[in-house]
C-alpha cells in the first residue's frame, strides 16, 4: 500500500465501509467476482472501470438494491446484511444515479419525499430541502415539476435528496457525463466541500482527469474483478487507462487536413415544433457540412439533439424542401428512405429500440437499415418484395467481419450483444454502403474504449475519404478527438461552426449552458 | 317535479355502477397497469353477488362476497401480468372472456329467478324533505359508497404516502424499484383494489339496478368503465362528471323509447355506445393534455433485476 | 416463497413450439378439476370433449363449418397484433362484412349469376374493411384508444343488424321471425362435400392463412409488420408508417372478418338473421394467441377451438354439461397460452423465503 503521503486519511483506522469478497452471478455472467473494496472516512474514492466492468452491479449491492451472491459488507468495521435502499439509507449510505432515480410527473418535494420511508410531512421536506439548498448553493424550486427542469437541475434534485438523509457515505454514479464542464466544476466543489465535512464519496467515472483532480484513492475493476488499486494523483491519465482496459488503446490516426471539398449537406433556417410536449422546439439551424469534414455538434443531452437528428435523417421531414439540401438536390420533404437512396446514412443515439430491433436477429436488423437503399439487391420478386435472405445474410456476414463484431451464436438477436460490439454493428451497417453524407448521434455512448476507439477510427477514414461527416455527442473528449470543427447545440439552437485548433473546452462548455437560463 | 326526481335518481343507479369501476380502475392505471378485464371482473362480480344474495337472502352479503370475487378474479390477473410479465392487454382480454363465460356456467341455475334488491336507506326525517330528501339521504348504500369512494380515492392518491408511492410506481417503476419501493406489491395491491370495485359495481347491476340475473348483463359497461378512466385524464374527481354524463345518455335513451319517438329502439340502445367513440376522439384531439396526463408506465413490463 | 424471472439470452425456440402444447395440456388438466367438482367424471367429460367429435363424421363436418370464421377472423388478427394494433372488434367487422355482402341478394333476391357469389364475396369483404376503417383512422388521426373505439363498433354493429333483420329487411312471409328471405341457390356458397354443412369458406380460410404466412415470413411488407409491432421507433428510423400500418392492419383484418361474416350467411344460414353474432370474433382471439400469431399454427388452433365448440354440444346432449363450460374452456386456454409464453423468453426460478423479504 502506498503511504498517504498526500492525504490526511489514517490508513489504520476502522474504514467506513468495507467489501469484502462480493459476488454477483447473474445465470452464467459473474458480474462481480470476489470484489475487495475499502472506504475510508473522509475520503473521495475513485472506482474506475469500463462499461460492463462490474461498476454498477457492485454500487447497487452496495445501496441494497442488489443481494450479493457471496461476500460480505462491514460497516465500521460491523457485517451488515442491506436487504433494500432503505436499510442502507437508514445506516447512512446516500446515492445519486447515473441515469436518475427521478420522477417526472411529481414535483421536487414530492421526488424527495418518496426517498424518505416514514410519513414525513411535505411542509418540513420543503424546508429542511430549501435550507440544505442554500447551504450547498444548489437553488431549486420545490414545487416546480421534474419533467420540466434541466438536466443539471434534476442532478441538483438528486443531491438534495440524498443530503437529506445525511449520508456519511455518498455514492455518484457518472455524474458529470450530463454536465457542462462549468457545472462539472461546481459539483466538484459541492463535493470537495461534503468531503471537508467528513462525509466520504464513492466517485464512479471513466473521466480520467477528473478522478486525478477529485480522488485519493482509486479502485479499478475490470470483468467483475478488482484489479487494481491506486492513488490516482500519481498516475498519469494514460497509465489510468492502461489499468482500466488492460492493455493500451491505439492512438486514433488522424488524416492531416486536406482541403474542404464541395459541400454535401446544407441546412438552411431549418425550425421545427416540438412534437410533443417533452420535445425540444428547432430554431432557425443553418450548417454547411463539406466532404472530407467531420462536424462534431457539441451540447448537453436534451437540448434539441434527438430532434435534430430526426429532422435530418428524415423522420421527421420539413415543410420547406428547400431547408435540407443534400448534394444541391432540396431534400426536406423526403423520407429517410428516399434520404437514404440519396446516398446518406444515418446512426441514432439509442441502438436498442431506435438504431436496431432488439429480439430481431442481426440479418434482420441489417435489412432494417438498409432495405431501400439496396432495395436492388436486398428485394426480389417485384412486386412481392421478397426478402433476399441471401444477400442480406452476405451483407451481415461482410459487417461482422470488417467491424469485428464479437458474438454469441452464429446470428443472435441485437439485444444479445454487448453495447460495444453492437454499435460497430448499426455503424459497419451504414459504412459498409461508403455513404456520401453519415449522420450520426452519439457514436460512441456507453460502449468499451477498445469499441470506441475502432468506431472514431471508422468515422475519421471515412471523412478522410471524401464524405461529409456530421457527428452529435454528448462526449466533449470525443467531440475534440475526432472533429474537424464544432457547432454547439443548445435549447434548440445551433452555434456557427469553429475549427477545431481555433476553440477551447471553455469556450465550448460557455455555449453548452447558453440555452440554460440557470446554468452555473 | 316528482318526475324529475325519479329521473335523477335512475340516473344516479345507471352511473353508479360505472363510477365504481372506473374509480378501482383509476387506481390500477395510476399504478401503471392496464387491466382491461374489468368486464370480466364485473361480471363475475354480478353473478356472484346475485347466487350469495339467493342462497342467502341478504342482499349485503351479496355485495360482500361480489367485492371478494372480484378481487380474488383479478389476482388471476395480477399473477399472469405482474409476476409473469405477460401482456397486459392480452390477459385483459383473457380475464373478459374467462369471467363471461364462467359467469354464465355459476348462473344457469339463477336464470329467471327474481333478485332479493338491496333497498334504499330512507334516513329518518332527513329523507322526507321535499325533492331533495329522496335524492340525498333515500339511496341505497352502494349509491353512498360510490361518491365516497371517489373522494377518498382523490384522498389518498394526493393526500397520503402509500397514495404518493402508488403514483410513483405508475410514473416510473425503475426509478421507484432504484428507491427500494416495492412496485410489485403496490401494483398487486393496485390490481386486487381495482378487483374489488369492479365486483361491487356488478353486484349494483344484479342486486340494485335490475334486480335479476341475466347472461352477459353488464352489456360493455366494463368497456365504458375503461374509457371513462381516459375521459377523466386519471383524475378520480373528473370520473364524477363522467359517470353522471354517462347515466344520464343511458336514462335519456330509455326515456325516449318509453316515450314511443320515431327513432328504431336499436339506434337509441347504441347511444352510450356511440357516446363512448365521440367521447374518445374528443379527448384524444388534445393529445397534449393525454401525453401529460397519461401515468408514464401504463401497460409496460416491469421485471426487477434481483 | 416466491418466483423469480430470469431473461434467458435468447429466447428459447423449443418451447416456443411446445409452449401452446403445454398449455393445452394445462387447460385439460384445469378442465378435468372442473368437470370433477361440477360431479362429472373427468375421464368422460374430456373423451366426449375433445376426442369422440373426432370420429364421427358428422361432427367432423361441424368442425370444418366452426373451424372457418375462426380461422379466418384470427390469420386477420394476427398481422393486427403482430403490429401492434389491438383490433378487438372483429365481431363487428365479421358483422357488418356478413351484412353488406348480403345486400345484394336482399336487394336482387331473384338475380342469379356465377359472378353473383364473388360479388358478395368482395362486398363483404369490403364491408368488414370499412368497419376495421373507422378505428383505425380514429387511432391515426386523432391518437384514439383503438381497444375502445373498436369493441364499441360491436355494439353499434349488433344493434344495426338486430334492426335490419327486424324491420326493413325483414322477410314478409316470416311468419314475424325477424330474418331476410333465404337467397336463392347461386348466392349461397357451394358445400365441400354434398349433404354437409361445411361450405368453400373453409377453402377461403385455409387460403388466407397461406397467403398471411407467406406475406409475414417472406416479404417486406411482413416484415414492415413485425418491426412496427415489436419497436415503433425503429420502424420509423427504417422509414416506416405506424400510421399507415394501423390502417392496413385493421383493413386487412376487417376485410377476412368480413368475408368470415359473409360466406356464413351465405354458406351456413343462407340468410341474414339475427343470430348471426356468435362470439367468432372473440374467439378468434383465442385462436390468434393459440396459434402463436402464425398463419399455420392458426389453422391447428382454429380446429382445436372448433373442436371445443362441437365437443361441448355432444357433451351438453350426452352428459348434461353445460355448454358454457366451453366458454370457460376457452377462457382458460388463453390464459394458460399467455402464461406459458412467459417461459419462452424467461427462466423461472422458486426463490425460498427468507426471514424478511424485501425484494
Amino acid at each position: 500500500m502506498k503511504p498517504a503521503a498526500k492525504s490526511n486519511i489514517d490508513q489504520n483506522s476502522v474504514p467506513l465501509l468495507e467489501a469484502r469478497g462480493i459476488t454477483k452471478v447473474f445465470g452464467d455472467l459473474r458480474a462481480n467476482d470476489g470484489v475487495d473494496l475499502v472506504i475510508r472516512e473522509g475520503e473521495i474514492h475513485a472506482l474506475l472501470g469500463e462499461n460492463g466492468a462490474g461498476k454498477s452491479t457492485l454500487v447497487k449491492i452496495l445501496f441494497g438494491s442488489l443481494q450479493p451472491t457471496e461476500g460480505t459488507v462491514l460497516w465500521n468495521g460491523t457485517p451488515v446484511t442491506l436487504r433494500s435502499p432503505s436499510e442502507a439509507r437508514a445506516l447512512g449510505i446516500g446515492m445519486v444515479f447515473q441515469h436518475f432515480s427521478l420522477f417526472e410527473a411529481l414535483t421536487v418535494t414530492e421526488n424527495i419525499a418518496l426517498s424518505f420511508d416514514s410519513d414525513v410531512p411535505q411542509r418540513h421536506i420543503e424546508q429542511q430541502a430549501g435550507d440544505l439548498s442554500i447551504q450547498y448553493g444548489l437553488p431549486l424550486d420545490p414545487s416546480a415539476i421534474v419533467g420540466d427542469l434541466s438536466v443539471g437541475q434534476r442532478q441538483r434534485v438528486e443531491i438534495i435528496r440524498c443530503l437529506m438523509q445525511d449520508p456519511k457515505l455518498i455514492i455518484l454514479d457518472e455524474p458529470t457525463s450530463v454536465l457542462t464542464p462549468q457545472e462539472a466544476d461546481t459539483l466538484f466543489e459541492t463535493l470537495l466541500r461534503l468531503r471537508d465535512e467528513g462525509r466520504s464519496i464513492l466517485y464512479i467515472s471513466h473521466r480520467l482527469n477528473e478522478v486525478k483532480q477529485l480522488c485519493s484513492r482509486a479502485t479499478i475493476m475490470r470483468h467483475g474483478k478488482v484489479v487494481d488499486a491506486c492513488d490516482p494523483r500519481e498516475e498519469t491519465a494514460s497509465t489510468l487507462a492502461t489499468k482500466m482496459v488492460g492493455a493500451s488503446i491505439a492512438n486514433l490516426v488522424v488524416q492531416p487536413p486536406k482541403d474542404r471539398g464541395d459541400i454535401v449537406l446544407s441546412i438552411r433556417n431549418l425550425s421545427m415544433d416540438a412534437a410533443n410536449p417533452f420535445a425540444v422546439a428547432l430554431r432557425d439551424i443553418s450548417l454547411d457540412v463539406h466532404a472530407g469534414e467531420i462536424i462534431g455538434i457539441a451540447g448537453i443531452a436534451g437540448n434539441g439533439q434527438g430532434e435534430f437528428f430526426a429532422a435530418v435523417s428524415g423522420e421527421d421531414m420539413q415543410e420547406d424542401a428547400e431547408s435540407v439540401v443534400l448534394e444541391g438536390v432540396p431534400i426536406g420533404h423526403e423520407g429517410i428512405s428516399q434520404r437514404r437512396k440519396r446516398a446518406a446514412a444515418f446512426i441514432p443515439e439509442e441502438r436498442l429500440g431506435h438504431g436496431a430491433v432488439p429480439q430481431m436477429v442481426l440479418t434482420d436488423n441489417m435489412f432494417l437499415a438498409r432495405h431501400a437503399s439496396d432495395a436492388d439487391e436486398f428485394q426480389k420478386s417485384q412486386p412481392l418484395r421478397v426478402i433476399a435472405r441471401n444477400v442480406v445474410n452476405a451483407a451481415t456476414k461482410r459487417v461482422v467481419e470488417v467491424m469485428d463484431v464479437r458474438k454469441s451464436a452464429e446470428n443472435p438477436p441485437a439485444a444479445a450483444l454487448s453495447g460495444g460490439n453492437l454499435q460497430k454493428f448499426i455503424v459497419g451497417r451504414e459504412l459498409d454502403r461508403t455513404p456520401k453524407l453519415l449522420v450520426v448521434n452519439q457514436p460512441t455512448w456507453g460502449v468499451d474504449a477498445g469499441a470506441a476507439a475502432h468506431i472514431r477510427q471508422a468515422l475519421i477514414d471515412l471523412a478522410a475519404n471524401g464524405s461529409a461527416v456530421l457527428m452529435i455527442s454528448q462526449d466533449l473528449d470525443e467531440i475534440f478527438e475526432a472533429s474537424t470543427s464544432i457547432a454547439v447545440m443548445a435549447d434548440g439552437r445551433l452555434s456557427p461552426p469553429v475549427l477545431v485548433g481555433e476553440t477551447s473546452r471553455e469556450d465550448v462548455g460557455l455555449l453548452m449552458a447558453g440555452g440554460q437560463s440557470d446554468a452555473a | 317535479m316528482e318526475v324529475w326526481v325519479s329521473i335523477i335518481i335512475s340516473v344516479c343507479a345507471a352511473s353508479t355502477p360505472l363510477l365504481l369501476a372506473a374509480t378501482g380502475e383509476l387506481v390500477v392505471e395510476r399504478s401503471g397497469v392496464l387491466n382491461l378485464g374489468v368486464e370480466g371482473m364485473m361480471i363475475i362480480g354480478a353473478v356472484t353477488g346475485f347466487s350469495v344474495a339467493q342462497v342467502t337472502g341478504n342482499p349485503y352479503l351479496g355485495a360482500l362476497a361480489a367485492v371478494a370475487a372480484g378481487a380474488f378474479f383479478s389476482l388471476l390477473f395480477a399473477f399472469l401480468t405482474l409476476t409473469l410479465v405477460a401482456n397486459q392487454v392480452a390477459t385483459g382480454l383473457a380475464l373478459t372472456i374467462l369471467g363471461l363465460g364462467l359467469s354464465g356456467m355459476i348462473g344457469e341455475g339463477f336464470v329467471g329467478q327474481p333478485g332479493i334488491k338491496m333497498q334504499a336507506l330512507e334516513i329518518p326525517l332527513l329523507s322526507d324533505i321535499p325533492v331533495f330528501g329522496k335524492l340525498l339521504f333515500g339511496q341505497d348504500l352502494i349509491f353512498y359508497l360510490s361518491i365516497a369512494l371517489v373522494f377518498g380515492v382523490s384522498w389518498f392518491l394526493f393526500r397520503t404516502r402509500a397514495g404518493l408511492m402508488l403514483r410513483s410506481v405508475g410514473d416510473s417503476h425503475t426509478s421507484a424499484h432504484a428507491l427500494g419501493i416495492n412496485v410489485i406489491r403496490i401494483r398487486y395491491l393496485a390490481v386486487l383494489f381495482g378487483g374489488a370495485c369492479s365486483g361491487l359495481a356488478g353486484a349494483y347491476l344484479s342486486l340494485v339496478y335490475v334486480p335479476q340475473w341475466v347472461e352477459g348483463m353488464t352489456a360493455g359497461r366494463g368497456w365504458i368503465a375503461l374509457a371513462l378512466v381516459v375521459f377523466a385524464s386519471w383524475r378520480p374527481a373528473r370520473l364524477l362528471v363522467g359517470a353522471y354524463l354517462f347515466g344520464a345518455v343511458t336514462i335519456a335513451q330509455f326515456h325516449a323509447q318509453a316515450t314511443g319517438i320515431a327513432i328504431p329502439a336499436q339506434f337509441l340502445t347504441s347511444l352510450p355506445y356511440i357516446a363512448t367513440i365521440v367521447v374518445l376522439v374528443l379527448i384524444a384531439r388534445n393529445r397534449r393534455a393525454t401525453i401529460i396526463n397519461t401515468p408514464a408506465s401504463l401497460g409496460k413490463p416491469f421485471v426487477p433485476d434481483h | 416463497m416466491r418466483l423469480e424471472l430470469q431473461k434467458r439470452p435468447q429466447s428459447s425456440k423449443a418451447l416456443a413450439y411446445l409452449s401452446p402444447f403445454i398449455a393445452l395440456g394445462l387447460t385439460l388438466v384445469a378442465g378435468a378439476i372442473m368437470f370433477t367438482l361440477l360431479g362429472k367424471n373427468p375421464a368422460t367429460a374430456l373423451y366426449t370433449y375433445f376426442v369422440e367429435p373426432l370420429f364421427d363424421p358428422w361432427a367432423r363436418d361441424q368442425i370444418i363449418l366452426k373451424a372457418t370464421p375462426l380461422i379466418l377472423i384470427a390469420v386477420g388478427l394476427a398481422v393486427c397484433f403482430r403490429s401492434g394494433n389491438w383490433n378487438i372488434g372483429a365481431e363487428g367487422q365479421y358483422l357488418f362484412g356478413g351484412m353488406v355482402g348480403a345486400m345484394i341478394p336482399i336487394y336482387f333476391n331473384d338475380w342469379q349469376s356465377p359472378l353473383l357469389l364473388p360479388m358478395m364475396m368482395l362486398m363483404g369483404m369490403i364491408g368488414g374493411a370499412l368497419y376495421g376503417y373507422i378505428p383505425a383512422i380514429l387511432k391515426s388521426r386523432f391518437g384514439t384508444n383503438e381497444i375502445l373505439t373498436s369493441l364499441m363498433l360491436v355494439y353499434v354493429a349488433q344493434q344495426l343488424v338486430d334492426w335490419l333483420v327486424r324491420v326493413p329487411w325483414r322477410n314478409p312471409q316470416g311468419m314475424g321471425f325477424p330474418g331476410t328471405k333465404s337467397f336463392n341457390e347461386s348466392a349461397v356458397l357451394p358445400d365441400l362435400m354434398a349433404g354437409g354443412d361445411a361450405h368453400y369458406g373453409a377453402v377461403f380460410a385455409i387460403l388466407a392463412a397461406v397467403l398471411m404466412w407467406f406475406m409475414l415470413s417472406k416479404t417486406l411488407k411482413g416484415f414492415e409488420v413485425t418491426v412496427l409491432g415489436q419497436s415503433p421507433r425503429a420502424g420509423r428510423f427504417a422509414g416506416f408508417s405506424a400510421r399507415q400500418m394501423t390502417v392496413f392492419a385493421f383493413c386487412l383484418s376487417g376485410a377476412l372478418a368480413g368475408l368470415a361474416g359473409i360466406a356464413e350467411v351465405s354458406g351456413s344460414v343462407e340468410k341474414l338473421d339475427d343470430k348471426l353474432s356468435l362470439g367468432y370474433g372473440f374467439s378468434a382471439i383465442i385462436v390468434a394467441f393459440l396459434g402463436r400469431l402464425n398463419p399455420l399454427g392458426i389453422i391447428a388452433a382454429g380446429f382445436i377451438l372448433a373442436l371445443s365448440y362441437i365437443g361441448g354440444e355432444s357433451a351438453q346432449i350426452m352428459l348434461g354439461i353445460s355448454d358454457r363450460a366451453t366458454r370457460v374452456f376457452q377462457g382458460m386456454l388463453l390464459f394458460f397460452v399467455l402464461a406459458c409464453d412467459t417461459f419462452i423468453h424467461y427462466r423461472v426460478r422458486f426463490i425460498p423465503t427468507p426471514n424478511k423479504v424485501n425484494a
